[in-house]
């Protein structure tokens, strides 16, 4: 897999590149500088964890988005066995924007579901930039209603700029295709847990998100409209957009204060992209926990506790 | 070459014409261009009436038009929309809604009540355009949601005439859970075996078409009404393409399957009232 960096990134890298280099001529030519490398590992950890305390609002967008994080195949691969792709919507399609399949949490058989972004530009093409049309959510539509049937609990990944907003995507009912999912998720009769493990992008992202227990990973983002969109709409100027990820508050710390997400899932130091095994088992285990415990309600405690959950989030005043 | 002779014709220093009418008489058509007497408008319920334009109508007229005269009950209006992200682009947005509210008296993005629709009851919301370009913050999606809530109570219907921008921006991921929210209340209402009739007038966009307006048992649109996620300008920008003619209108949606109907505002009322009355059970 190409590495690639963001510029914050950047003194980290060379420094890393530095150590490699170290340990290349350790190997060559025999000579013993582990003092030397040691020193430098503790330099980039140090580094590291500064660079990353003090990240502004779009170096967490900018990260939510990095080229080398682990997309929602890669935490399957990490997370689950037995993973079973399952395809297409049944009315027109396969879109490869949104993947999902049976696979096995431990002993446990699970539905999964997840935004799908690809990582070479053939791939990227073929995943639409994880910009899903509408079949996209029509497969995730009867996805749900499979594990519904079967009594298996949903696991989703969200992971996404947004729906695609292009005619293809409009002629065949976009806005319909995420409206009834919003409105199916609300009524599933099994348990679901979703995840951000990326970018939370507005309603594409939305209609895979109304579950019982709303994780998120530690840098990733959620959002109404991308910081750059705002930026271009409200100060007709996309330029603005590190002010707007400010005022837009996306970060998985505001969400969680605004009670929007239940938790925040460590990731690795540096970020999930640096060891997406670390990352995957960080994940598992919040997942296998989350599940454990749901696994205790009723469905019609489930219902409940998911109706209740959406239908109290808003913020107003009574005059 | 007569037209070299021609005096020119003088114009007032300030560029205004004398004249003893009074301003905003006249209203140009957008789609035929034709110059019309506003009264002729009004009286034709603000429809153009050489090229049947349907003009935008505010939540009030909207109200005025279809609910049976002195039966509507406004309810949740003690509802104020707060500020929870703090937020501020080129003005704060405390400021926009305070002068909307000291300058226009208005509120809320919605109006929600109960009236009459020819003798038939029904929960009624109506969107107000000019209030924020009807974005859905957390008052639309609490009043949306209440309004469905007390209809099961009541055993009675809803209908929702939209007409919207989308989310609320100002109120960042809040907006956003709005459309999750509505459509959570519309599932209670479907397994009350309730209807949800929903009318989408010009323009009906982004998070409102995507939560429940596209969740209308009955979905009724008004002539020529812009109905989209994503709005014509977004697409260009993205696709760089030129957009189809009549693309996202009523009728394409009509075309493509999204909508049961296209009713003409001056049928609207008799066609609501009609649906109410053979669904109910």
């Amino acid at each position: 897999m190409m590495v690639t960096y963001l510029d914050f990134e950047r003194p980290i890298a060379e420094l890393e590149k530095k150590v490699e280099e170290l340990k290349h001529t350790t190997s060559t030519r025999n000579v013993d500088i582990r003092s030397e490398t040691k020193k430098i590992e503790t330099k980039i950890k140090k580094m590291q964890k500064d660079i990353y305390t003090t990240l502004t609002p779009l170096q967490r967008v900018q990260l939510s988005r990095h080229a080398s994080r682990p997309y929602t195949l890669d935490y399957i691969e990490n997370i689950f066995t037995d993973f079973q792709e399952l395809c297409g919507d049944r009315k027109y399609n396969n879109d490869p924007a949104i993947v999902g399949g049976l696979a096995r949490l431990g002993n446990e058989t699970v539905m999964i579901v997840g935004n799908q972004k690809g990582r070479t530009t053939t791939e990227k093409l073929h995943r639409n930039f994880g910009m899903a049309h509408p079949e996209g959510y029509r497969k995730a539509h009867r996805l749900y209603e499979l594990a519904e049937r079967f009594k298996k609990p949903i696991i989703t990944f969200i992971d996404t700029p947004g729906a695609y907003p292009g005619i293809s995507s409009e002629e065949r009912g976009i806005a319909e295709a995420i409206a009834t999912n919003l409105q199916r998720m609300i009524e599933l009769k099994v348990p679901v847990i979703a995840v951000v493990i990326g970018e939370g992008g507005s309603g594409g992202a939305l209609a895979l998100g109304v579950s019982n227990r709303v994780l998120m990973l530690e840098y990733s983002t959620y959002s109404v409209i991308s910081p750059e969109a705002c930026s271009s709409i409200l100060f007709r100027d996309a330029s603005k957009s590190d002010y707007a990820a400010e005022v837009l508050k996306v970060t998985s710390k505001d969400m969680l204060k605004f009670g929007i997400v239940d938790e925040i899932v460590p990731e690795p130091e540096g970020g999930a992209h640096k060891d997406h095994k670390v990352a995957g088992k960080l994940l598992k285990k919040a997942l296998a926990k989350n599940l454990e415990e749901l696994k205790k309600y009723s469905i019609a405690e489930l219902l409940e506790n998911r109706y209740d959950k959406f239908r109290k989030i808003g913020s107003f005043k009574q005059s | 070459m007569f037209w070299i002779k021609r005096e020119r014709r003088k114009f007032n220093s300030a560029g205004k014409a004398k004249s003893t009418i009074p301003e905003g008489s006249w209203k140009k058509c957008p789609t035929c261009n034709q110059i019309i007497f506003s009264e002729e408008i009004q009286r034709n319920l603000m429809v153009c009436p050489k090229c049947e334009h349907h003009f935008r109508i505010n939540a009030t007229e909207r109200m005025e038009l279809i609910v049976d005269e002195g039966t509507f009950v406004e309810s949740y209006a003690e509802l104020e929309t707060d500020d929870p992200l703090n937020f501020k682009d080129i003005k704060k947005y405390k400021d926009r809604l305070k002068k909307l509210k000291e300058e226009k008296n208005k509120y809320s993005a919605i109006i929600v009540g109960e009236g009459k629709i020819n003798n038939r009851r029904a929960k009624l919301g109506f969107f107000e355009f000019s209030f924020m370009g009807g974005s859905m913050g957390s008052v639309v999606g609490e009043k949306i949601a209440s309004i469905v809530e007390d209809a099961i109570e009541d055993s009675i219907g809803v209908v929702i005439f939209s007409s919207s921008g989308g989310a609320r921006m100002q109120e960042g991921i809040f907006s956003l859970m709005q459309m999750a929210k509505t459509s959570a209340a519309l599932s209670k209402l479907k397994k009350c075996g309730l209807p949800f009739i929903s009318v989408l007038t010009d323009p009906t966009t982004g998070g409102v078409t995507a939560s429940f307006a596209m969740l209308g048992d009955i979905i009724v649109a008004e002539p020529c009404a812009l109905i989209c996620f994503a709005g014509p300008r977004v697409i260009e920008q993205t696709i760089r393409q030129t957009l189809p003619d009549g693309f996202q209108r009523a009728e394409y949606l009509l075309e493509h399957g999204m909508i049961d109907m296209i009713v003409h505002r001056n049928k609207l009322k008799e066609t609501i009232s009609k649906l109410l009355n053979m669904l109910k059970n």
